[in-house]
């Protein structure tokens, strides 16, 4: 079965790859995807015994995470048939290829309980994402990608570094060098402090660069700005997830060490509240909404870091958050890919009045932008309130009185950019170059369906999913 | 751990100063080629002998020492360019600073928590030497390519780190985290060919156009 979760999205790239006809290889995405669906709903039903000595196993960590990055990635390849009508004019086939190694690597994260396997399929993902940035073949985007590949493989390379200094205070404790987790957490106490130390700082700069928290989120406006949105959903919900999982792993060991995770603690949370400073003063004044998404994405992987960081109730407000962020976020770039697709443009100087011209995208934008920055009645409201009680409970004032003002700024900077763009009257048609595109059923109906999944899970949230949380949580809050 | 190994050693330190002296990319990307291939030599003289161990020897050699160095090769002659211009800190300064970063590691070295057969060893400080010099190339030179060198560089220093827990590492890991070389080299050739067909050059500098307004 964990096979067959890497294994069946490198099949349909393999297919899509050799389908010479550019409008039939989109439909491999959906096909795929919804067998990846199938996969999962079964995985996360009737859990496999650990595979593979051990190194394979989908714990509720992994669960919380490939649940995310199923249910996105189907809305996200049913948008990609109606999208990909739009582009008839460029091929498809590195998108649709691209798309689907970077979803087996991303399963291949949820399922590796070996950080040398984990780090092997998170650069997977780093590279297989790179030539989608670069789908619109123009000047902008050619810098993004640049920035974007060059940034994560550096980044990449330190987490390396990190990992070989893990393997080596495992060296020094046992002279058998591992980096299996479960023993990395069983040996956890007498590994060698110093070069854990060193190691979970590496790891922390190496993963925080691919998830985006600042200050090492400096690609994340370009790639996410010129990227399709599509691609950017993709980024957004999925790749910055795993990179939250590698980040737990590590908290899991220091955590079990039970002297690293103080320090581990206090640097989740100083960069998670640098990064929502940075995305509300960058927020302010945005006339580009891709890049305004992605300051927003950049908030987002602060508060989950945040929420690591506080520990206790936050994790479940923490693993909550992850999941609604992908989910919200799928949501925003898809109808926010909609809007660019019509005007023609993504900055408010010409992008006003999208409720008049196209109802039904901007309708969700706006849905989307109310979720996002914490608005009852969606599922994002829980989940940051769950982390704002929580730190009052344990008494951080301090932490928790900074959330609250960060939150506020990013939600007036927000809204002084979502609102001109949905109201008022759009500009002359004469101003928007023609380029015939509509509202339809496939690139409007995959961000509806997100939004109302997140709405559901607001009002009422399902039992088996809080109990997934719940056990996710669990893993994190006390050493076994 | 043999003298020759050592010697090795040194050798590949030697050629991080020759890198950062350097403004001929050929020179450079033959230079990191001989880096990879010593760095496929070294696991041998220092572990035991074993089918893991020489199909590692194989892989390394072949991917660093011969695949990337002609991937580079073709990047470079596609966007007909021979030699760095003007990078952002001169030659003499980064030379400079090679050399001070090599002699800081080695004091650096001496101070970690190291075990005690590794004590004597010229892995670590050859390691954070190639890192740094790695990082002065990626930070100081305008051309993408240069800046691919660099990160070549980076990831041999953290190579030459592994040489003191290969067991760590199993074949699959080590297999993957080649192959993902490999390619991420390949799409930066591509990324390389692009630049330099929009931009009429491959200076990094002019990738400018994405930044916050004032």
């Amino acid at each position: 079965m964990l096979t067959a979760l890497v294994l069946v999205p490198l099949i349909g790239a393999v297919a899509a790859w050799f389908i010479p006809d550019n409008r039939l290889r989109p439909l491999v995405l959906p096909v795929v995807a919804f067998a990846h669906l199938a996969l999962t709903a079964v995985l996360l039903a009737d859990t496999p015994p650990p595979s593979g000595g051990g190194w394979f196993w989908l714990d509720p960590l992994g669960k919380v995470v490939l649940l995310c990055i199923s249910m996105l990635f189907t809305v996200c390849s049913v948008y990609a048939v109606g999208y990909l009508r739009f582009r008839k004019e460029l091929s498809n086939r590195v998108l649709c290829g691209g798309l689907l190694v970077c979803l087996s690597a991303m399963g291949m994260v949820t399922i590796s309980q070996h950080l040398g396997i984990l780090w092997v399929a998170l650069e997977t993902t780093t590279v297989s994402i790179a030539p989608l940035i670069y789908f619109n073949h123009n000047a902008r985007s050619i810098e993004a990608t640049w920035k974007y590949l060059l940034i994560c493989s550096v980044g990449i390379a330190l987490a390396l570094l990190g990992l070989l200094f893990l393997a080596y205070s495992t060296y020094i404790a046992h002279h058998e060098a591992t980096l299996y987790l479960g023993s990395l957490i069983s040996y956890a106490r007498e590994l060698n402090p110093e070069w854990l130390h060193a190691a979970s700082i590496f790891l922390l700069v190496g993963y925080g660069s691919k998830m985006g928290l600042a200050p090492l989120h400096t690609w994340k406006p370009d790639a996410y700005g010129e990227a399709p949105g599509l691609v950017g959903a993709i980024l957004a919900g999925g790749l910055v997830s795993c990179a939250v999982l590698s980040i737990l792993r590590v908290y899991q060991i220091c955590l079990a060490s039970g002297t690293e995770i103080v320090f581990f603690k206090q640097a989740l949370v100083g960069m998670g509240l640098v990064s929502m400073a940075f995305a509300a003063v960058f927020m302010a004044h945005q006339s580009d909404f891709k890049r305004m998404l992605a300051y927003s994405s950049v908030e987002h992987v602060g508060i989950i870091a945040i929420g690591l960081g506080l520990g206790k109730g936050a994790l479940f407000g923490a693993l909550f958050h992850l999941l609604n962020n992908g989910l919200t976020k799928g949501g925003l770039f898809l109808s926010s890919g909609n809007i660019h697709r019509s005007y023609g443009k993504k900055t408010t100087d010409v992008v006003r009045g999208a409720l008049v011209r196209i109802p039904w995208s901007a309708g969700l934008f706006l849905a989307g932008f109310i979720a996002i920055t914490g608005s009852p009645p969606f599922s994002p409201f829980i989940s940051e309130y769950t982390i704002i009680s929580n730190a009052f409970i344990d008494g951080r004032y301090l932490v928790a009185g900074l959330f609250l003002f960060f939150l506020a700024v990013v939600f007036i900077g927000m809204a002084l950019t979502v609102l001109p763009m949905v109201m008022g009257e759009p500009p002359a048609d004469a101003d928007i170059e023609p380029n015939g595109y509509k509202d339809q059923v496939l690139t409007v109906g995959p961000p509806l369906f997100m939004m109302l999944v997140i709405l559901a899970l607001g009002v009422w949230p399902p039992e088996f999913l809080t109990a997934l949380l719940r056990d996710g949580a669990a893993m994190l809050e006390a050493a076994p | 751990m043999s003298p020759l190994a050592d010697q090795l050693l040194v050798l590949v330190m030697l050629i991080n100063i020759v890198m950062l002296g350097s403004s001929r990319l050929f020179f450079s990307i033959r230079a990191v080629a001989v880096q990879g291939v010593i760095l496929g030599i070294l696991p041998g003289l220092i572990h035991p002998f074993s089918a893991h161990l020489a199909g590692i020897t194989i892989s390394i050699i072949l991917v660093k020492g011969f695949v990337i160095p002609s991937l580079l090769n073709d990047a470079v002659h596609k966007a007909h360019i021979r030699r760095e211009v003007e990078p952002f800190i001169g030659y003499v300064s980064t030379l400079l600073l090679g050399a001070v970063s090599t002699a800081l590691a080695f004091v650096f070295a001496e101070k970690l928590p190291l075990a005690s057969e590794h004590q004597a060893l010229l892995i670590v400080p050859a390691s954070i030497a190639t890192l740094m010099t790695g990082f002065l190339i990626l930070t100081t030179r305008r051309k993408a390519i240069s800046q691919v060198i660099g990160y070549l560089v980076l990831e041999n220093g953290i190579f030459v780190f592994g040489l003191l827990l290969t067991e760590a590492m199993p074949a699959m890991v080590e297999a993957g985290a080649l192959l993902d070389l490999l390619v991420g080299i390949f799409v930066m050739g591509i990324v390389i060919n692009h630049i330099s067909r929009e931009f009429s050059s491959i200076d990094t500098s002019r990738l400018r156009d994405l930044r916050e307004e004032e």
